[in-house]
């Protein structure tokens, strides 16, 4: 009655990737050029390879990886050679390869990343020169020896060399001020676009006149330490985005349509439509929703739904893309594919959960909201009093007023608060945790709740014997031996638990039932309780069970049960001491999830959560004023993750998730949740600390400032040391253990 | 004071030119890459130019 299927099914790479062979672009010279994505890129060895498996042939050209966007760069004399013929060599070693055009990738953020370096360089040459140059001045007026001549020669190779640094390098701060004006608002950058500009203009104006102040070297420096601030932020943002186009890349997969004349073709999803028929292999994730045709199998759901025990599917069954097939061939007639998938929906509910969080405000941005007006008013004031109470002709009431928009510009903030950003990434990167979010860190500051996934973020998200103490050696031997030969999560379970057995000969699956090998005086079965003949079995027990049947012994039981990650429980014990509320937030059936809940003592719990129950969830939650951090893994999670005010996911989580999640961890415990949350606490502290230093600065200064006291010198040093102490506060950060509590490793 | 004649435009030159070289190293795509470059410098067999 069941389809027999023979084990196991081998197949080709290219059954799972879209042709390369449509992205090769051969240019005049015959030289042809792809651009592909490698999947699975982990270290610099994943790159010598990869390279080594492709620069030996005589008719490549190029063959560079780039480890940082995992992309991978190949050019060859296109008559030597097909694309799949070349790549073959490295799919063999394991790598998946997602061909792509660049064209339409290539964003032009990252022209943006190195127009912004280019600036920096510029300012940074243009801010030595200077200071050198200025610096001889200050040593001139202080000797009292240099003669207005030579002050005002060295003043206008000053001005040669600021004035086309700033019109060069200032743009990215002109554009974004000029910008935020037509709007009619205000922000940082037009304070210091106001700086550097009248700055400029004004010391131009001195030079021409011969006056002894001038104040090239605080526009330039000023332009030097902001654009480093600028561009360390713009990193911490791109590695975000380059996640993101991952993503994009990835929907890339091929289906393998069968054709009304029976051929097997390889199509992008994008170009299957309902009705027609697809094949997947075992081991093969489902590209489209659809009804199962031919063929009986199992699948596993867990990365959809969260459910640990995989799902019995015969003709009729309605399946899911992105669950894996596990035993048999399916065929599948496709009911949506593309925008109609569950997957899809998933991607839309992810993108409207994502937009509540664009309200959220950096801490920085939220500081400048006040300073930049106050700023303003200052400057203004400084040139309006001075003027009109003063007795100040106009020019050296704007000079005034120009010293005053110098040393309130916010440079130790621009620079203080990317740092502290950067050397947290570095470190938790050290943890292996990748922050993912630009201002991840500044909202995991804020949860004041943690809301779990079960399945493969608190459990390992997949089955293990757990009876092993009532099983005899030989009953496991025997199991193991016909558990090798299968793919199902139990049967890989058992032989994980067994050790390294011998198949035994002969052994034959029937999909959705169990194995079976022929053996003296009979048949040895091993598989669910219908296909071992035995009866009195506990209901809610189906599905984390394997029977054993040998002729002429009592049916042996193999009982499995997805288990608690070792820390889990001290993880969660030390989220509470840190004054989080725990939920937990499950696909699963309630049993299960009540189990779990109860073990680590979790009160809040709800069971078969949908993707979107998560989300009406959380939403309550945030309603409700709670700031919650998700910790998910599941394609289920996803759109739960998205709308969490911070989120985390574990590195073996779905593609999606961790694209959705502002940090991905790595190992197997939990314990980088909570050395996260320390690290990111005391980030946010010394960037508080930062702020206080910059406002007690300014108390000081903008008086002197005010008074028309400051000269270049003294704003040049007032500006350095004021960037350097917030720099040095930052640095603080490399220092000092991320506390983890000493017993979560217990 | 004739120094400066010279000193100043040396050390003009000097700064242009590790800016230009900055510049060429940028636009010739080393900063591309950094993570890579880190790793490749462990690379024993990487003696011969590419291609």
């Amino acid at each position: 009655m069941a389809e027999v299927a023979a084990i196991p099914t081998s197949r080709g790479p290219a059954d799972d990737v879209v042709d390369p062979e449509a992205y090769v672009r051969v240019d005049a010279k015959g030289v042809a050029h792809l651009h592909l994505l490698v999947e699975n890129l982990h270290c610099g060895k994943c790159v010598q390879a990869i390279e080594g498996a492709l620069r030996p042939r005589p008719d490549v050209t190029e063959a560079r990886v780039n480890m940082t966007t995992r992309r991978l760069a190949l050019s060859w004399h296109a008559a030597a050679a097909g694309a799949a013929e070349l790549l073959a060599p490295v799919t063999a070693l394991g790598y998946r390869l997602v061909p792509f055009n660049p064209a339409a990738l290539e964003s032009n953020a990252a022209e943006q990343d190195r127009m912004l370096l280019r600036c920096v360089a510029v300012a940074g040459f243009a801010a030595a020169n200077v200071m050198l140059l200025s610096v001889s001045v200050w040593a001139g007026a202080f000797s009292d020896d240099m003669g207005p001549a030579t002050r005002d020669f060295l003043h206008w190779i000053s001005a040669l060399i600021a004035l086309p640094a700033v019109a060069y390098a200032g743009r990215p701060f002109f554009r974004s001020a000029a910008a935020v004006l037509r709007r009619g608002a205000t922000n940082m950058d037009v304070p210091i676009s106001l700086a550097v500009l009248l700055a400029a203009g004004m010391s131009l104006q001195q030079t021409i006149v011969s006056g002894p102040h001038a104040y090239f070297d605080a526009s330039v420096t000023l332009l030097f330490f902001l654009l480093i601030g600028r561009y360390l932020d713009r990193r911490a943002r791109s590695r975000a985005r380059d996640a993101a186009e991952q993503l994009m890349l990835l929907g890339a997969v091929a289906a393998t349509v069968i054709e009304p004349d029976g051929q097997r073709r390889a199509r992008p999803v994008g170009a299957v439509r309902p009705g027609m028929v697809v094949a997947v292999a075992p081991g093969d994730r489902l590209p489209v929703d659809g009804r199962v045709r031919t063929g009986r199998s199992t699948v596993d759901t867990s990365l959809v739904t969260g459910e640990t025990m995989p799902l019995s599917v015969r003709p009729g069954t309605d399946v899911f893309a992105g669950t894996l097939n596990l035993d048999a061939p399916l065929e599948v007639t496709v009911t949506a594919a593309g925008e109609g998938t569950l997957l899809a929906e998933i991607v839309r509910l992810i993108e409207a959960a994502a937009q509540g969080r664009d309200r959220y405000v950096r801490l920085a941005d939220r500081f400048s909201r006040v300073y930049a007006p106050a700023v303003h008013l200052l400057a203004a004031g400084a040139f309006g009093g001075w003027l009109l109470f003063g007795g100040l002709a106009w020019q050296p009431a704007l000079m005034i007023a120009v010293a005053v928009l110098i040393i309130t510009c916010p440079c130790a903030l621009g620079l203080a608060v990317p740092a502290v950003q950067v050397v947290a990434s570095g470190r938790l990167m050290r943890r292996g945790v990748l922050v993912k979010a630009a201002d991840g860190l500044e909202r995991l500051a804020d949860a004041d709740m943690v809301v779990f996934d079960k399945t493969g973020t608190l459990t390992v998200g997949r089955p293990e014997l757990t009876n092993r103490r009532d099983l005899s050696d030989a009953d496991l031997t025997i199991a193991a031996s016909l558990a090798v030969a299968s793919r199902h999560p139990l049967a890989r379970a058992l032989s994980r638990a067994a050790g390294p057995v011998p198949l035994r000969d002969g052994v034959r699956e029937t999909a959705g039932m169990g194995l079976a090998a022929p053996v003296d005086g009979g048949e040895v079965r091993l598989g669910n309780a219908a296909w071992c003949a035995v009866t009195a079995t506990d209901e809610t027990a189906s599905g984390s069970e394997l029977w054993l049947r040998r002729p002429g012994a009592e049916p042996v039981r193999f009982a499995f049960e997805d288990r608690l990650r070792d820390d889990a429980a001290a993880a969660v014990d030390a989220l509470r001491r840190r004054g989080l509320a725990v939920e937990l937030l499950s696909g699963d059936r309630a049993p299960v999830v009540a189990a779990v809940a109860d073990r680590l003592g979790i009160a809040h719990w709800s069971a078969a959560c949908l993707p979107a129950d998560k989300v009406a969830r959380l939403e309550a939650l945030a309603s409700a004023g709670r700031r919650v951090l998700m910790v998910g893994d599941g394609l289920n999670d996803a759109p739960a993750l998205a709308a969490a005010h911070a989120s985390m996911s574990p590195a073996e989580a779905a593609d999606i998730s961790r694209t959705a999640a502002d940090f991905v961890f790595q190992g197997r415990r939990l314990t980088p949740i909570v050395e996260t949350l320390d690290l990111s606490r005391r980030a946010r502290r010394l960037v508080l600390q930062n702020f206080a230093l910059a406002l007690a600065y300014n108390v000081i200064a903008v008086p002197i400032a005010l008074a028309g006291l400051v000269t270049p010198l003294i704003a040049a040093v007032a500006m350095s040391s004021s960037s350097l102490i917030v720099t040095l506060n930052a640095l603080r950060l490399r220092r000092g253990g991320i506390r983890a509590e000493p017993e979560a490793g217990r | 004071m004739t120094g400066l004649a010279y000193l100043i435009p040396v050390a003009l030159f000097l700064g242009l030119l590790g800016l230009a070289a900055f510049l060429w190293a940028l636009r010739s795509g080393q900063y591309d890459d950094l993570d890579g470059a880190a790793h490749r410098i462990l690379f024993d067999d990487e003696d011969r130019p590419d291609g």
